[in-house]
């Protein structure tokens, strides 16, 4: 078996993707199969490793029967779809309000000066590009950032470029809070709780 | 029927129809970008802003759909406010440059700016750029000019059936684009231009090359295909400077093919500006006119009447046509045609040669048998009315010949003619599906029936259309299709073959015998010119095409942009073109030249000026009357004699962008052939003496 090819030119889902694309299929109304559109991007970015190339599109297209230029319109839309080769590690940084006033402009900062790069580019070993993108969904435990599917939240400069070396060094990382915090509970337990002040809520 | 009030005016309309159109229906103006009648409703671009009662924010009036009791105020300060928000955010990223914009003077942004806008802008950044993109050679891009309406995205997915374009992207950065950088694939292009409501997509031959207010505008009929779209000629001065299709719902709808908009400039190449005559060494001679005349008559005179032949070509007026069929009969000639390719219907009832389903009445049909023809390159807007018709109700089509992408599917049944005779016994799926559709039709190519077998197929055809029920009541499945703009008149005058005469077909046959020895062609160049050699050849049309080429004289005549023609059209429509621009050199409209060599050869023809020409035309069929009407044949059995061949039916149309004299010479359609169709480059034919002009 010689090396995978390297430029997607011709792409066929694996056969694993191909019994998944099946079932994906099944979840749609007869006639509505073209809905299906974002799973199977998904699936074939996830086997091309992190973006999806014009010869998946196409193949995605053809499998639902629609014109390749919809795949292309959809495909451009999403900001999850990577339509240029990403590395192995695709650290997306929230840049949106609640990150940003916790501090996500230093991490942005720090992470690109770390690494060597600028904001969409790939380092040179490969391992990792770094974006900034829109809400993450993870506020609460702001600044958050998203490593591939796993989200790392309450970072630091030191932890972020922390998590940055182990991951470079091949170790076991944790995702979720760094200060060790359980979901989104609050981190000093309840009874510790400050009491409000100047009185009752809602007074303002 | 909803009732609702408008302006304080109220207005009953029918479910579904939208606030935009009723507010259309009382006359009130709202400004739209997005909103075309003809395409579906996208509602993105917001300028069709109105205010509803009890609705706390202005509503789209383009997707609102009308509701009893709905209160719509259009002109109240909210929604002037609106409309000055609006487009204050489309011009923030709007270049100001319509001075050098091809659309200035007719752009919806210009006219909606000036009528509804505010007087200046509050966005003091950079504008976005956007790269250009390439269209081919038809579309001209300025992408920065893009109001991202969407228009030319839904005309080419919806209409034109080739769903090249899309929008990428998506908030501030989405552009429109192609996937691959290629030219639009499609014979219908040409009209995003007309629905862009900005500078984005301009014609790229009419490129900088005038100003819409200073072009002349000639309400005129198409004559490149049998459909006979209706156009308007721009022109200024002695130029036609470009073709625009009118709204016509029966015929074209508001679209034209790109053959019918872009192929004029073909005018102003190889025109025949004065008569020639062809020498003892074999070349052509410019000569007078009373020299061409004298020289005719001169042949002629020792020529027996009955030993000449007029052929008459594809874009010939109705007016042409009856001088010379009057000119043909005071001579003593029945050999006449003005079936060049041969085909045999004319013979029969009117209705054995009419697209008798009319334009509008395909919307109607539920089954369509397409056999031996390819609608999609020999009528395109009847393609387009067929796909409209699978869109909103998913007309099942079948189709007996060539394989071409039709832009809907189609359910192939081959390609053997025999098929048909299985159909007619009842032995094939189809016999069934004919049987069970409520609206059936079918509909036989030109170039089906010129083939050998030609008068079987029509048989077979006659016969499953009276077996299956094809014909009830107003309902009429059986067509034609024909793809030439002067057939259909010219069967319904007569340019035939009348009793011992010689069609097309027999003519070759008859010079060799001596029986024919001059052919009078008017305007007809798809000849094999060969087969003439032995006749003296009058030529009269206006590209030194096939036909002049091959003449001993030839007559400068007018092309449709130069005169006032009737035709009729593929549905038996009679409509009347006018002219536009003057005839180049001394070229004269045909049936004058016709008229003033009639007098030569003594004959003299009973008329003098167009009224009086018409006024013959209704004489020999009073159809021709009533124009701009369909007007119908009853059907009347009709039969014919033949045994279906088995030989495979073939494309009638090898090249859509050049067909006739005109299409063959234009520079446009050349590029066309050559970067959407991937031909060979084009030859130009050869000036005399000169070598052939590459281009």
């Amino acid at each position: 078996m010689s090396n995978p090819p390297k430029d997607f030119k011709i792409f066929e889902f694996s056969k694993e993707n191909k019994a998944k694309i099946e079932l994906i299929l099944k979840r749609y109304p007869e006639g509505r199969q073209a809905s299906a559109i974002l799973p199977l991007f998904d699936l074939a970015q996830r086997q091309c490793g992190g973006w999806l190339p014009p010869s998946a599109i196409e193949k995605v297209t053809e499998i639902l029967g629609v014109s390749l230029v919809r795949g292309y319109e959809v495909a451009t839309f999403y900001t999850m779809f990577n339509l240029t080769p990403v590395g192995q590690y695709h650290v997306q940084i929230c840049g949106t309000t609640p990150c940003m006033l916790r501090g996500s402009e230093d991490l942005k900062r720090v992470c690109k000066k770390h690494l060597g790069i600028a904001e969409g580019e790939t380092t040179e070993d490969g391992l990792f590009t770094v974006n900034e993108v829109e809400c993450i969904g993870a506020c609460v435990n702001a600044p958050a950032v998203q490593i591939n599917d796993d989200y790392f939240e309450d970072l630091t400069k030191e932890t972020f470029l922390n998590l940055l070396e182990d991951l470079k060094g091949g170790k076991d990382i944790k995702p979720g809070s760094a200060v060790g915090r359980q979901g989104s509970a609050p981190l000093e337990p309840p009874h510790e709780r400050h009491p409000r002040e100047g009185g009752e809520p809602g007074d303002a | 029927m909803p009732k609702l009030i408008i302006d304080n005016q109220e207005i009953e309309v029918e479910d579904g129809v939208t606030v935009l159109q009723a507010a259309e229906l009382l006359g009130i103006e709202i400004p739209v970008f997005c909103y075309h009648p003809k395409l579906s409703i996208a509602g993105n671009c917001r300028m069709c802003l109105v205010e509803m009662d009890k609705s706390p924010k202005p509503i789209a009036s383009c997707a609102m759909p009308v509701s009893e009791g709905m209160v719509i105020r259009t002109h109240t300060p909210m929604v002037k406010k609106a409309r000055q928000g609006v487009l204050e955010f489309l011009l923030i990223n709007h270049p100001l440059d319509c001075p050098i914009c091809d659309q200035g003077g007719e752009c919806d942004l210009q006219d909606i700016t000036m009528a509804y806008g505010s007087d200046g802008s509050r966005f003091n950044l950079n504008k976005r750029a956007v790269p250009d993109k390439e269209f081919g050679p038809l579309i001209e891009t300025a992408m920065n000019r893009c109001i991202q309406c969407t228009r030319c995205i839904r005309f080419a997915t919806e209409i034109a059936g080739a769903p090249e374009l899309g929008a990428f992207g998506r908030g501030e950065d989405m552009e429109i684009g192609t996937y691959i950088e290629n030219a639009i694939r499609s014979e219908l292009s040409g009209n995003m231009i007309d629905i862009c409501p900005v500078g984005a997509l301009t014609s790229k031959p009419y490129n900088f090359r005038g100003r819409s207010w200073e072009l002349s505008r000639t309400l005129s009929v198409d004559v490149f295909d049998a459909v006979g779209s209706s156009i308007r000629i721009d022109s200024r001065g002695r130029e036609v400077m470009r073709i625009l299709p009118r709204r016509n719902d029966e015929i074209n709808e508001g679209w034209i093919s790109d053959k019918t908009r872009f192929a004029y400039d073909g005018l102003k190449y190889q025109r025949l500006d004065q008569p020639y005559a062809r020498d003892n060494k074999g070349r052509l001679k410019p000569v007078s006119w009373d020299e061409a005349f004298a020289l005719i008559v001169d042949r002629l005179q020792h020529i027996p009447g009955d030993h000449i032949a007029a052929i008459s070509g594809d874009m010939v007026d109705l007016e042409a046509m009856v001088a010379l069929k009057d000119l043909m009969t005071a001579i003593g000639s029945p050999h006449m045609d003005c079936r060049q390719d041969g085909v045999v219907v004319g013979d029969g009832p009117r209705c054995s040669y009419l697209f008798n389903t009319t334009i509008e009445g395909i919307e109607k049909a539920d089954f369509c048998l397409l056999i031996g023809t390819n609608p999609r390159w020999e009528a395109p807007l009847i393609n387009a009315r067929i796909r409209k018709n699978y869109l909103a109700t998913g007309l099942p089509v079948v189709r007996l010949g060539c394989d071409h992408d039709l832009g809907y599917p189609v359910d192939d049944l081959g390609n053997d003619p025999l098929i048909l005779e299985r159909i007619l016994k009842g032995k094939h799926p189809v016999s069934a599906a004919l049987k069970a559709a409520q609206f059936p039709m079918i509909i036989l190519g030109q170039n089906a029936i010129s083939r050998r077998d030609g008068p079987a197929l029509l048989n077979v055809m006659y016969q499953i259309a009276d077996k299956y029920g094809l014909i009830y009541d107003d309902w009429n499945g059986f067509n034609i299709l024909h793809t030439a703009a002067s057939r259909v008149g010219g069967l319904d005058l007569g340019f035939l073959p009348g009793p011992g005469g010689h069609g097309v077909k027999e003519i070759s046959d008859a010079i060799s015998r001596k029986h024919i020895e001059a052919v009078y062609l008017l305007g007809a160049d798809e000849l094999d010119m060969e087969a003439l050699k032995n006749a003296f050849i009058i030529y009269q049309g206006h590209h030194g095409d096939r036909g002049a080429t091959a003449a001993d004289i030839v007559l400068p005549g007018a092309a449709y942009t130069e005169k006032s023609g009737t035709y009729v059209n593929v549905e038996g429509r009679v409509q009347r073109s006018l002219k536009a621009v003057s005839p180049p050199g001394e070229a004269k409209e045909d049936w004058k030249i016709i008229r003033a060599l009639s007098e030569k050869l003594g004959f003299i023809l009973p008329y003098n000026t167009l009224e009086e020409v018409r006024e013959r035309l209704v004489d020999v069929n009073p159809l021709f009357e009533e124009l701009d009407i369909v007007q119908r044949a009853p059907w009347t059995p009709f039969s014919s004699v033949g045994v279906v061949s088995s030989d495979p039916f073939e494309s009638g149309i090898k090249n859509f962008y050049m067909t006739d004299p005109i299409s063959r010479h234009s520079i446009t359609m050349a590029k066309c052939t050559r970067e959407i169709l991937g031909g060979a480059p084009h030859v130009l034919h050869p000036r005399e003496g000169g070598d052939p002009e590459i281009i």
